[in-house]
């Protein structure tokens, strides 16, 4: 299977007469892209906003990212289930939008969207304070029911996405990354002394308005099943979460996996990249040990030696990523482990709800609970007063002068546990 | 002006010698003796040694209260920006010492303090949390390294610098994990690390797991029909405007309401305010979380004897283990002096 991903590099973001890129500079016509979302009768009306990198400009409340990309070439579109049809993607070649964003910004469940600060402290802990955001703000209809609102927004982020990137379909590639793995039987032929690995993408599946879809599928209904790689450039993973922002997946980190980039870069050089599991993280025991017992016998069925495993979120997801590492590690396949901690505001708490011997091989990508400095921004695209409800959040914690005083947890993105960014938890 | 040092140093490194001499009692030299006369040629220009505290090893490990009383004292003298001890290398009753009053000055002068020891020595379990322990060889053989590492650290202190990891700075972790960028992205460190443990090479794990505590259970309940029953949720069901504001995540409090006189939770007085999962239905009816209705029915129909007249209740998201279990030791000992039999816990 055979994918090219041309990249348009989007360097800036302005409203234009057409929706289209000149010199690095998406253009967007403000109205036509409104009305290409606007057609759901739950909104009650549809705004767009713009930011950019290093503006004093604060995005709340976010409820998830995605990066514009469109089929160029080969079977479906992006965001199968959802966008595209149900045919199978991840093949022929795909535009990409690289360095601007899609931000869904909209007071779901009020506590459990993120901030993106365009500058200042906030904005190092933030990938996309460094994208050039085209901000969807949506007002629902009186009374629409939360995960009718949490659905709207989400397809509507989508199409938005999609939109940008098929109206600059014309655009000339910047570069063009090629990401081409064939057949378990090819790799291994080509490949037989490389190590095999597997990466488990848990994936928080535990809605009403905490879910993750695959190809339109809500995942809290599946067993885990396989993927190739490829199928997460084309956007087979979307985010319906309306989790604490830090370490939710949200559509932007599973269009960009950085552990699938990391396995395809040592691909026939140091391991072999067997595939994707995209894996649950159930409310109910028998669901956890279901989902464990089977990711571990799909590890097994495609001859790994070892497995990759990122968590979503934190607290009883923790299990999950116990039983993982403990049944994968008693069938004789190694892990290595992903996951952020919740040390308490003053680090001195243990940083995970439960664990185990066999998590000897642990990657921190931060704890969520320490504790940082926003000062105030000239703008503020959303809702403000919403911080005071998010996770990480207090009322005290939005001061007069919007300047704020936060968990890590309310900045989104911030902790990816599929390891997005360099943070990590170290001991002093 | 220059940061003032000062030092605290047992009889043998100022020169009054071993076991004959370790009954010696606190005094203060206005002047670096012995380790500190290093010490202070290391701090160059930016701080000094303005004066050396000593005392016996035996005196100190005798004479506990006493000893840390006295030498406080002599060190609150000089007035120092920072206190050094030791080092104690693999010395035992030094290292207590040097713990101590390290630990006893940091807390009452509010000043950083600085020691140095072997992994080994006593010292450095009982007081790694709570001071900066430099580590140091087994024996004064180590003198010059431990010297230089402690004087580097000591004056990054002093100037308030930002410190990197401990491991870095060459100390014993104090327990505390704090956020720092490593250079690679965390997918690439984790398939590095995968790696090096599929050759079997070594690798460092960047958290080592937690131990649990393990709480043996009570007692199974012997007479269900006299007995009283009361309910804790972590459900984050609190009376409307949450008046305790209890956080919505992260909880460092709980609330005790009472529930006395009321049959059933209404979503008119009873609200869910927990920040981890879609309150709709709990706001239609907090029962589901907090399920009082179902306890007041089992009452009247006699299974139980008493439904307790206060419920407890905090948020159970991304609050942290510390909290959590300060939580369960208060509210365990609030229940058994109100003299409940049993509770059931509900948690989302």
């Amino acid at each position: 299977m055979r994918l090219e991903l041309r990249e348009v590099l989007i360097a800036n973001v302005k409203w234009g007469e057409r929706t289209e890129v000149c010199d690095g500079v998406l253009f967007v016509n403000r109205n036509e892209a409104i009305s290409y979302v606007s057609d759901d009768p739950r909104f009650e009306y549809v705004d767009l906003d713009l930011a950019r990198p290093g503006e004093s400009v604060r995005i709340i409340p976010v409820k998830d990212v995605v990066e514009p990309r469109c089929k160029l070439e080969g079977r479906g579109e992006v965001f199968p289930g959802f966008i595209g049809g149900m045919e199978t993607v991840g093949e022929g070649a795909t535009l990409v939008l690289k360095g601007a964003a899609v931000v869904t910004c909209g007071p779901i469940v009020a506590f459990q969207e993120g901030l993106i600060d365009m500058s200042g402290p906030g904005a190092e802990y933030n990938p996309f304070s460094r994208t050039s955001n085209v901000v969807l703000v949506v007002k629902p209809k009186d009374g629409l029911e939360k995960h009718e609102y949490e659905e709207a927004l989400r397809i509507a982020g989508l199409k938005l996405a999609y939109y940008l990137a098929d109206k600059c379909r014309d655009a000339k590639p910047d570069r063009t990354k090629v990401y081409e793995k064939g057949s378990l039987d090819e790799e291994n032929a080509k490949y037989p002394h490389l190590p095999k690995i597997v990466y488990f993408c848990m994936s928080i599946t535990q809605g009403l308005l905490h879910d993750t879809y695959l190809y339109g599928a809500d995942m809290k209904h599946i067993v885990p099943t396989l993927i190739h790689p490829n199928e997460k450039f084309d956007g087979a993973m979307v985010s319906g979460n309306c989790v604490s922002a830090c370490d939710k997946n949200t559509t932007y980190h599973h269009q960009n996996d950085p552990i699938v980039e990391e396995l395809y870069r040592r691909h026939g050089k140091e391991l072999n990249f067997l595939g994707v599991i995209p894996t649950l993280e159930d409310t109910r025991l028998s669901g956890k040990e279901r989902a464990a017992w089977f990711n571990a016998k799909l590890a097994k069925l495609l001859g790994a030696d070892g497995a990759v495993i990122s968590e979503e979120g934190y607290g009883n997801p923790d299990t999950d990523l116990c039983m993982n590492a403990k049944i994968c590690e008693k069938s004789g396949i190694k892990t290595v482990i992903i996951s952020d901690e919740a040390a308490g505001v003053d680090g001195k708490s243990q940083g995970l709800a439960d664990a185990t011997p066999e998590m000897d091989a642990f990657v921190s990508t931060g704890n969520v609970n320490e504790m940082v400095e926003l000062p105030p921004m000239n703008k503020v695209i959303g809702y403000p007063e919403a911080i005071a409800n998010l996770s990480g959040g207090a009322e005290e914690s939005l001061r007069e002068d919007g300047s704020m005083f936060v968990e890590l947890q309310a900045i989104i993105g911030s902790t990816s546990e599929l390891g997005f960014g360099r943070i990590g938890a170290r001991w002093v | 002006m220059a940061y003032k040092v000062v030092c605290y140093i047992n009889q043998f490194f100022a020169g009054m010698g071993g076991e004959e001499a370790a009954h010696q009692e606190p005094f203060a030299k206005r002047e670096p003796l012995g380790p500190a006369m290093q010490i202070n040629f290391l701090l160059g220009d930016e701080a000094e040694v303005v004066g050396t505290v000593v005392c016996g090893d035996s005196y100190y490990g005798e004479n506990i209260e006493i000893a840390r009383e006295r030498c406080l004292e002599l060190i609150k003298g000089f007035s120092p920006d920072l206190l050094i001890a030791g080092p104690a290398f693999n010395a035992g009753r030094y290292g207590v010492a040097c713990g101590d009053i390290c630990v006893t000055a940091g807390e009452i002068l509010g000043i950083p303090t600085v020691t140095g020891m072997y992994y080994e020595n006593p010292g450095v379990e009982l007081y790694s949390n709570k001071t900066f322990i430099v580590k140091t060889a087994d024996s004064a053989r180590g003198m010059k390294d431990a010297l230089q590492n402690i004087t580097t650290l000591s004056l990054k202190l002093l100037k308030g610098q930002k410190l990197r990891p401990a491991e870095e700075e060459g100390y014993f972790h104090r327990g505390i994990r704090k956020n720092f960028f490593y250079e690679e992205n965390g997918a690439k460190r984790a398939v590095d690390m995968l790696l090096k443990k599929l050759k079997g090479e070594l690798f460092k794990t960047e958290y080592e797991m937690p131990t649990f505590k393990k709480i043996t259970p009570a007692k199974p309940v012997k007479d269900i029909k006299n007995a009283t029953i009361a309910l804790v949720s972590s459900g984050g069901v609190v009376p409307k405007g949450n008046p305790d504001r209890i956080r919505v995540s992260s909880a460092e409090s709980y609330g005790k309401y009472d529930i006395s006189g009321i049959d059933d939770l209404s979503p008119e007085i009873f609200e869910s305010i927990h920040g981890g999962y879609d309150r709709v239905w709990a706001n239609k009816d907090p029962d589901v979380v907090l399920p009082v209705d179902v306890m007041r029915q089992l009452e009247k129909e006699g299974v139980f004897g008493k439904l307790y007249d206060y419920v407890y209740t905090t948020t159970g998201t991304g609050t942290s283990v510390a909290n959590a279990e300060r939580f369960g030791k208060e509210i365990g000992e609030d229940l058994k002096k109100a003299g409940v039999d049993a509770v059931i816990l509900t948690s989302t």
